[in-house]
């Protein structure tokens, strides 16, 4: 396999080179280049790495199978170092000094909002795969990434259908907890439900004693959690400590996925549910192709999650946009993205919508002890993406042109 | 749950965070109280003890391993004391700003280190199970009441190692010394107390309390390269309300800090609380600026 691999790559690369010296371009030509802009230190390392190497995969593949318009892609890779302020200058520098075509990156909202001026100033194009509050509509980003109708409110829906109906919100205190639960808590009142309670923790924060007495207190059927990172061990733990186990209450998180079970350990969070749009244990071909790949590259123990397979398929959907506009011109290849129509991969039938985010499948899961998701409930079809809640955001509309 | 029920809970919650707030302090109390350095990796401590615990219940397993797990995080967090004194903190006593600069680069280079061999995301200590569960009050006044065993066992361990201090201050000769260097440091050194060496085992006896914290942190939260961030604020907090050099103080603040946060934080959100703390703590600052026991002495005269 291997070897047939090998032999296909070079003879792409002996095909490109032919393109390249054939016609009036020198072979310094014959490459184009893009940015990666991930952090590859600081806290967000531990997430951010994986995308990257899903973006890498995704390159590689495109150049085997001959690049873009006859050119290699040459990846331009820039660490944003988890600090927003390191992400607007990289992008400034991915732009301005390698003059790259486009940029592959963000993972925090904090670090989209920081890049989205430099976008727009330079007329780029940023390609953002992690799901996210909305609230936001850029001509210069394609966001890939869910928006809430894709994943918050399809995991209200599934509680709702199972009967719970009393929620308590539990968030992180910053900009996509508040601005999700803002969401949900108009949802959860217009479909008859019952907010038990709104609780916030200092991000980073490990002492959950008071929440989980108010938790108790408010009996709720369903804990939503927007708690990130390591807050979220010391929240299970706890909670475990306190003696309530998940099948009394259950908890539906949305910034837990295969990457943070594995790190946190399975059996801490064991029985908790996620909503995603994407899970390593989906069934289709493609993903079975995607999660071979993956491990091929980055060894067998590699587990695949949502935002990597954004990041995957990202650089597909540009570079099937640049075939379609037959040019590198941002403007052009932002048009092309939303005129490609339904396009299958790992996560099922994606398309971008005009306002430059994904159609998607809602999918929730619940954990098993081996640390992959069980899909327990599906969309019925790709979900329209709607960066403004009707509910929460009354009389916004996100307009491309 | 009824109201009894409530306000017993976050009491209990409340004695926990202290005693958690109080292990990290102690060592600040010593450090900061009687020697005048301001440790600014003294939070760096908490999380080196955290690791250490979690090594140690990788290396032991039985029941054996959790109490190897806090003689291992206390005797490497005292060692690692031991190496700050005597590479950096001897050769800047009295010059407070020069050791505040060179103690928070130590501090950096810690956390960095551990984000390098550890990772970002923390690790986790698995309680032994003898800690698992908690006592439960089913009937009664205060029915509902639920007060996990890790918790106990931590304020239960707290009070021990305050015991313990409290004896060795009081009752042994190394305390003597560190009592008379506390009060008058030249005259001690007259009287042929090597301060030197009395300075050594107190700041490393202190780094090695705040080890034993992390360990017990470990127990309720994952063990992360900034986990001594988050607690080293509150740390020193306690030790000014609480009135430098004096250990009782230093257990009465942690209780009012612990028991406020726990109260206020039942009507309030977890960052709205923490305002309220620290708008308490200005306003009482005002009236006593010494803190809430205050001990004359020349070394405190001169600060």
């Amino acid at each position: 396999m291997k070897s047939m691999f090998g032999k296909y790559v070079k003879l792409a690369a002996v095909v490109t080179v032919g393109i390249g010296l054939s016609g009036p371009l020198s072979a310094q030509d014959a490459t184009v280049k893009v940015g990666v802009l991930h952090s590859m230190s600081g806290t967000m390392a531990i997430s951010e790495v994986t995308v990257k190497n899903a973006t890498m995969l995704a390159i590689d593949q495109v150049n085997a199978s001959g690049g873009v318009l006859g050119k290699k892609i040459v990846p331009v890779i820039e660490d944003g170092a988890s600090d927003p302020a390191i992400f607007s200058q990289k992008a400034q520098k991915l732009i301005q000094q390698d003059k790259v075509v486009t940029v592959f990156g963000g993972w925090t909202s904090a670090s989209r909002k920081a890049m989205l001026p430099v976008f727009e100033r330079f007329h780029s194009l940023l390609w953002y795969p992690v799901q996210f509050e909305g609230n936001e509509c850029s001509p210069n980003i394609m966001y890939s990434g869910a928006q809430p109708n894709q994943q918050i409110l399809p995991a209200l829906q599934w509680a709702f259908e199972k009967g719970k109906k009393r929620v308590f919100l539990l968030g992180s205190d910053y900009v996509f907890p508040r601005t999700a639960n803002l969401i949900l808590k108009k949802h959860i009142l217009h479909d008859g439900g019952t907010v038990a309670g709104e609780e916030y923790v200092p991000l980073g924060g490990t002492d959950f004693s008071s929440i989980i007495t108010k938790i108790k207190m408010a009996k709720p059927e369903v804990i939503f959690s927007t708690l990130n990172g390591d807050s979220n061990v010391s929240f299970f733990k706890q909670l475990a400590a306190a003696g309530i186990t998940q099948s009394q209450l259950p908890v539906m998180s949305f910034s837990i996925a295969e990457q943070e079970a594995k790190a946190m350990g399975p059996s801490l969070v064991n029985g908790s549910y996620a909503a995603w749009n994407y899970f390593e244990s989906l069934n289709n071909p493609a993903n079975k192709k995607f999660i071979a790949a993956y491990k091929a590259k980055f060894g067998a123990n590699a587990v695949l999650d949502d935002p990597m397979v954004h990041g995957y398929i990202d650089v597909l959907m540009w570079a099937a946009a640049v075939k379609k506009a037959g040019s590198f011109d941002p403007n052009a290849v932002r048009k092309a993205a939303t005129e490609l129509g339904a396009t299958s991969s790992p996560m099922g039938q994606v398309q971008f919508a005009d306002n430059q985010s994904l159609y998607q499948t809602a999918y929730v899961g619940q954990l098993q002890p081996d640390g992959q998701f069980k899909v327990l409930w599906q969309s019925k079809e790709p979900l329209r993406p709607d960066p403004y809640d009707a509910l929460a955001f009354p009389g916004k509309h996100c307009v491309i042109k | 749950m009824g109201h009894a029920a409530i306000i017993a809970g976050q009491g209990f919650n409340g004695v926990s965070l202290a005693s958690i707030l109080l292990l990290t302090a102690l060592g600040l109390a010593l450090s900061f109280g009687l020697m005048n350095v301001i440790n600014m990796a003294h939070g760096e401590m908490l999380m080196v003890g955290g690791y250490l615990s979690f090594l140690a219940t990788k290396m032991v397993h039985g029941p054996l391993a959790f109490p190897f797990a806090l003689l291992l995080s206390f005797a490497g967090a005292a060692l690692l004391g031991a190496l700050l004194e005597v590479t950096v903190i001897r050769w800047l006593y009295g010059r407070p700003l020069d050791t505040l600069l060179a103690t928070w680069g130590v501090s950096l280079i810690l956390q960095q280190a551990a984000r390098s061999l550890f990772g970002a995301i923390g690790v986790e200590v698995v309680a032994p199970h003898w800690l698992e569960g908690s006592v439960s009050i089913e009937h009664g006044l205060l029915a509902g009441l639920s007060m996990p065993y890790v918790r106990i066992f931590i304020i239960l361990l707290t009070v021990a190692v305050l015991g313990l201090l409290m004896v060795f201050i009081a009752r042994t000769r190394w305390g003597l010394y560190l009592r008379a260097v506390h009060q008058d440091r030249e005259m001690a050194q007259a009287l042929g107390v090597n301060t030197r060496w009395v300075d050594l085992v107190v700041f490393s006896m202190g780094t090695g309390v705040a080890g034993l914290a992390g360990a017990a942190l470990a127990l309720i939260a994952p063990v992360t390269p900034t986990v001594g961030q988050s607690y080293v604020v509150y740390a020193f907090l306690v030790v000014i309300v609480g009135g430098l050099g004096s250990l009782f103080g230093t257990t009465l603040a942690a209780l009012l800090v612990g028991l406020f946060s726990a109260g206020v934080q039942m009507f309030t959100s977890i960052s709205l609380a923490d305002v309220w703390l620290l708008v308490l703590v200005i306003l009482f600052i005002q009236f006593r600026p010494k803190g809430i026991i205050y001990q004359r002495s020349r070394a405190m005269k001169e600060a």
